[in-house]
């Protein structure tokens, strides 16, 4: 079968699994590596699900490995730390099946809290990293990562970027080769990682890096392109694409496709051809302090930048001194920042928060928009689970008058990820917090995936749903309620009572999310202009469906869907059915 | 041929990934090298978004830079200011009419700047402005305003009808086919 389709590298990559004979994918979502896993599970001989966490899918994927059965994790790069645990010791214990893992790094921040470069993790743990820079490589990339994997006896992990990820190229598409699972044998000597059997795992690590290393020098993966040789290029994923497009063929290139371990004999080479060197890479310099340890002189940071992504314009204007004329709208442009959706459940929680004025520990999603005017209902974000352990200590270090005007918001796929450990720490270690779990039935911000409390796997059949009430009341809390955010008032008036109480306590803040297929609206609501006065007290829930036009509110009908929460703020009654 | 670049702009949740799909396949469907960059998460929750169409013998960086775009598609008209340095000089601005307030408009903090088309047209821009909300409700819901705007850029890019028809039955499910071909043809008509 020979065919060329347009694929997100996300889907590229789900194909390569495919093709490669992948049995077991286990995935937390996490832009940009969400649709890796949400592709793959297209396929009726994979097996597919959404793991709690990023640990757990990880440690899935290594026991699915030691079956013998070839098999992935995805995440996206924070998501390697959560990982990091298993991803350490899975170096010393490698593998039985190939087993690959994909992260995929977020340069610029589009959708993350941090810009970590993700090829850290590879040299600290000492495991092979691969690095696509289109689709058609993140097909080719994947398969090749099962074979080296095996090859090499070592997890092979794939460097993604969003640029990579959310790029749609060409692809060929090819049969899967249909894999039997390898025989498992016990070798505790191997998989059972205490110090007298990782004492002896270790110099293997080290070998094998010296194998892949010298294996790198000739591998496929690594390519060397000669044009022009006054200015020589090494440069690995889509960095290599940005500076192709800026220099073409008055520049020389080496692309490295494996970027850990890094060769030494093919870089020294290419250096040795070319008048000035650059290495360009996205986020650290990885590949430049490879290049200065092996005596070479190359120009990287002193150059590009350490944060954000590269473009074809900042090598073309860096390295050639070339800039585009620009056209520019002779006034200033008023920024367009995300905001929470018309009808989102998370609105009237907030805007019940801010009106409390209480400290707000947050956390990771959609919800982390309650930070942003107007409704400025956050004070801190950090990781997933954060906002549960972090309002302990809050609280520890503050005390009683802390406890009663300070709440934690986690969403309900968060909370399964890392916030139900918090909250055993809450009642444990016993403060009087209150945490509020924002339950709208599914992980919202990565684009709807299901997770332990919606009922449903990642296939969309029926599974156990976790009871978050039970769950709490396990853990120890015994206040726990259950409100929905689009009754403010009964909202407002429960935190108020349990943050008077003398306990730990739960909110569960109920409602699914309105963009949820399933989730019937009512119709758009108006505005009698009769009645409004243009009070403004509409607009502080920052909805936005809501804006002021000629002194009177306005309602944009195709986004509002009725959830009413704006009526509630209007004391003249002027929004209608 | 020289790599053309196209992006089309917007509001978070407008449908800029489908009319990406259908240029796209048009496209990859008259053998061109494509790269479709997109935008997902956190900013896709009504903020500004951006979505690069490129193609051409071979097409290297996903990515549009400023100076670059041979055409920008926007849905709405602060994303066309916003956008518009991104614009090649001699490039094409296909907008929509329509007016979405940002927040910083909404809390009072900004204004909405006033004409904005007029504005762009006077720095010598050739812009196609339509109210495509309205021809999309013509055609029977206003969420096609997105496949509205196909229909005007398809004069600017050339290729059969035949072979957006045939995108467009690739990238929408049958059931809102007919709908969308009637929004197409809408926005085909356009002057």
């Amino acid at each position: 079968m020979y065919m060329k389709k347009l694929m997100l590298g996300n889907e590229a990559f789900a194909r390569g699994l495919y093709e490669a004979g992948c049995k077991i994918a286990s995935s937390y979502p996490g832009t940009p590596s969400t649709e890796i896993t949400e592709e793959v599970a297209k396929y009726d001989e994979v097996y597919a699900e959404w793991a709690p966490n990023e640990k757990v899918a990880m440690e899935v994927a290594l026991g699915a490995s030691i079956a013998g059965a070839r098999s992935f994790c995805g995440m996206k790069h924070v998501g390697l730390n959560v990982a990091a645990d298993p991803l350490y010791t899975a170096g010393y214990t490698g593998v039985n099946a190939g087993m690959v893992i994909a992260v995929a790094d977020d340069p610029g921040m589009h959708s993350s809290q941090n810009e970590q470069d993700s090829r850290h993790h590879a040299i600290a743990s000492k495991v092979m990293m691969l690095e696509p820079s289109d689709s058609a490589e993140c097909k080719e990339f994947a398969k090749a990562a099962f074979d080296l994997s095996e090859q090499f006896d070592t997890p092979v992990i794939i460097r993604l970027s969003t640029r990579v990820s959310h790029s749609q190229s060409a692809v060929e598409i090819q049969k899967r080769e249909e894999r039997e699972l390898l025989p498992y044998e016990k070798n505790p000597q191997k998989y059972v990682m205490m110090p007298g059997n990782a004492i002896r795992r270790h110099p293997e690590v080290e070998e094998r890096l010296r194998k892949i290393a010298e294996y790198a020098e000739t591998s496929p993966l690594n390519k060397v392109e000669i044009n022009d040789t006054k200015i020589g290029v090494i440069t690995s994923g889509v960095a290599y694409q940005y500076a192709k497009e800026a220099l073409g063929t008055k520049a020389s290139y080496l692309k490295l496709g494996i970027v850990n371990p890094l060769p030494e004999k093919i870089i020294k080479d290419f250096a040795a051809q070319c008048e000035t060197v650059y290495v360009i890479e996205e986020l650290d310099d990885v590949l430049e302090t490879h290049c200065k340890k092996i005596g070479l002189d190359v120009h990287g940071k002193d150059t590009f930048s350490l944060m954000g992504e590269i473009s074809q314009a900042i090598v073309r204007e860096k390295i050639l001194g070339e800039k585009a004329e620009e056209i520019q709208f002779p006034e200033n442009v008023p920024v367009r920042p995300p905001v929470m959706c018309a009808g989102c459940p998370h609105r009237g929680l907030f805007y019940c928060l801010s009106k409390l004025g209480v400290m707000v520990s947050g956390d990771i999603g959609c919800y982390t928009l309650g930070a942003a005017a107007p409704l400025c209902a956050m004070d801190t974000t950090i990781c997933m689970g954060a906002s549960v352990s972090g309002l302990h200590g809050f609280n520890k270090a503050r005390g009683e008058d802390a406890e009663k005007k300070s709440v934690a918001v986690i969403g309900d796929s968060t909370f399964m990820h890392s916030g139900m450990t918090g909250l055993v720490n809450i009642a444990y270690n016993a403060t009087n917090s209150t945490v509020i779990i924002l339950d709208n039935s599914i992980t919202g911000m990565t684009g709807h995936q299901q997770n332990p409390t919606t009922g449903k796997n990642l296939k969309g059949d029926p599974a156990a749903a976790v009871n978050l009430v039970d769950l709490c009341h396990a853990i120890g809390i015994k206040s726990v309620r259950v409100v929905d955010p689009y009754h403010m008032a009964e909202t407002e008036a429960v935190i108020k009572e349990e943050l008077a109480k003398d306990e730990p306590s739960v909110i569960i803040s109920r409602r699914p999310c309105a963009l949820l297929k399933y989730v019937k609206h009512n119709p758009p609501l108006k505005v009698n202009e009769n009645k409004c006065v243009g009070c403004k007290q509409c607009l502080k829930i920052g909805c936005p469906a809501i804006s002021i036009h000629n002194g009177k509110c306005v309602i944009d009908h195709t986004q509002c869907v009725g959830c009413g929460i704006c009526k509630e703020m209007c004391k003249l009654n002027a929004i209608e059915d | 041929m020289e790599t053309k670049s196209i992006m089309i702009v917007g509001v978070g949740g407008q449908g800029s990934l489908l009319a990406s799909r259908i240029i796209g396949n048009v496209l990859l469907s008259q053998n061109y090298d494509v790269k479709v960059s997109e935008v997902h998460g956190m900013s896709q929750r009504g903020g500004s978004v951006v979505t690069y169409v490129k193609y051409g013998d071979e097409v290297c960086s996903p990515v549009v830079n400023k100076g670059e775009a041979d055409i920008i598609i926007s849905f709405e008209q602060l994303e066309a200011a916003r956008w518009l340095p991104y614009l090649k000089k001699g490039g094409h601005l296909v907008t929509s009419t329509q007016q979405i307030d940002p927040m910083p408009v909404i809390t009072g903090v900004a204004q909405y700047p006033e004409n904005i088309i007029d504005k762009i047209k006077g720095l010598g821009v050739d812009v196609i402005a339509v109210d495509a909300l309205a021809l999309a409700e013509q055609a029977g819901t206003s969420k096609a305003s997105n496949v509205v705007l196909m229909g005007v850029v398809s004069q600017k890019m050339g290729f059969d009808e035949s072979v957006w028809m045939q995108a467009l039955e690739q990238c929408v499910p049958p059931k809102f086919l007919e709908l969308n071909k009637k929004a197409f043809a809408l926005g085909r008509e356009v002057k």
